[in-house]
């Protein structure tokens, strides 16, 4: 790694204020501090959010349940709020990376890094989420513009998500079996208004899919569907045609799991 | 940058550039050269260590960050004469080919056993083992071994209360 000066600030003020020049911050380091080892990236300054307090609680209010930027994969897995509230998302969390990984890392991180193929975009979506940050409120729908984009403006903090809670909800995800990343995840979530399907792995970024959310609150056979983009991703992996068969695969498994 | 935090039960100021992750701390600095790195990409699980109990990849983590923590190497569980259970379970099951990612198979057994109890089952285990390649695909001793090695850290703990 190119060497870099480490900062950990004791709150978000601080932590902004942390911020300057060519900086970077760091959560949970499972997707930064490999960057930065292989030299893909490199910054003057880390500002580590682990040592504010108070950034990885777990609760719910009203009808939402929000969950802290430094909330652990490992702990939202296996916090009894969230099976209780949302028993699809801890599910999902438990589906991140492996048993390492999620001892490490965060719901902000993966959200604020926003790839194509993570886990946690699909329940954001899918769950009709806010992503609260240091400097206001964005809805999910917004938040995420594609392949490792989002709508944070440079030093902007997440400080925590919250889930609506949905009457039923659940995902599926086609694993790389090296990586663990998403082929294909499709988050689909219910509410008393509608359904919402949201698809993570198989397009460059995560989406809605408009055609499955009335065909499942429709109670229209999912056979043979498909998802049809042009935002289909391709690689050695999986090619176009294949991520938009398996993102079907998937809706079908997640809707089986949501009776 | 200064970071103090147990290690492996004993208090330990390191004083170490902010880029010093913490497998290199551990082998290079401090002489502890049973965590082993294998990939140093976070894939392999050989430099596994357990932080605050839990099990994570030396390679991906920074000594600075690490203020405050409670960090157990392999070196810090027994010794030759008196091995952990979970170490022992790996001699008798003979868990090991080459040996390269026992190290990190061992804490990665100690942390399913503490999180899954006594009779933690072979699929369980081999869920919780992704994290951790071995090479020589050695995984049928490994599973069992766990499987032993947790049955033998949970009647040790009873025994004691």
């Amino acid at each position: 790694m190119h060497p870099f000066e480490l900062v950990r600030p004791a709150s978000i003020a601080a932590a902004t204020d942390a911020f300057q020049g060519d900086a970077a911050f760091l959560a949970g380091g499972h997707t930064l501090i490999p960057a930065m080892k292989s030299r893909l990236r490199a910054v003057e300054r880390l500002v580590d959010l682990t040592a504010i307090p108070g950034l990885s609680g777990i609760a719910v209010e009203g009808d939402r349940l929000w969950v802290g930027a430094t909330a652990r994969h490992a702990a939202v897995a296996s916090s009894a709020v969230v099976k209780e509230a949302i028993p699809g998302l801890a599910a999902l969390a438990q589906l991140i990376g492996d048993p390492q990984v999620r001892n490490r890392g965060t719901l902000g991180g993966s959200v604020a890094n926003n790839d194509p193929a993570a886990d946690y975009p699909a329940a954001l979506v899918a769950l009709d989420a806010v992503v609260e940050t240091s400097q206001g409120t964005h809805a999910a729908d917004d938040f995420f513009q594609g392949m490792f984009a989002t709508a944070l403006a440079d030093g902007e903090i997440v400080t925590r998500v919250g889930f609506r809670i949905p009457e039923a909800s659940a995902y599926a995800k086609h694993r790389h079996p090296a990586s663990r990343y998403a082929l294909a995840g499709v988050y689909v979530a219910r509410f008393a208004e509608g359904v919402r399907v949201a698809v993570t792995g198989a397009t460059t970024g995560v989406v809605r899919w408009p055609q499955a959310e009335a065909a499942v609150a429709g109670g229209a056979s999912l056979a043979g569907m498909a998802l049809e983009s042009d935002e289909l991703s391709s690689d050695i992996h999986a090619g176009p045609e294949y991520r938009g068969h398996l993102a079907g695969v998937m809706l079908r498994q997640a809707v089986e799991k949501l009776a | 940058m200064k970071a103090t935090f147990t290690l492996n039960g004993a208090a330990h100021s390191a004083d170490a550039p902010a880029e010093t992750l913490l497998s290199e701390y551990l082998r290079d600095w401090l002489g502890l050269t049973g965590t082993h790195i294998g990939c140093d990409t976070s894939q392999c699980g050989a430099c596994n260590v357990l932080v605050d109990g839990e099990s994570a990849k030396a390679c991906t983590l920074l000594v600075a960050t690490l203020d405050g923590a409670r960090v157990t190497s392999i070196e810090g569980l027994g010794t030759p004469e008196h091995l952990h259970p979970m170490q022992a379970a790996f001699r008798k099951a003979h868990a090991l080919q080459c040996g390269f990612c026992t190290p990190g198979m061992v804490i990665a057994g100690i942390a399913i056993a503490e999180r899954h109890g006594a009779d933690v089952s072979e699929e369980t285990i081999r869920h919780e083992l992704e994290g951790n390649l071995c090479r020589c695909t050695g995984y049928q001793n490994i599973v069992e071994a766990i499987r032993i090695g947790a049955r033998e850290m949970h009647a040790a703990a009873g025994e004691t209360e």
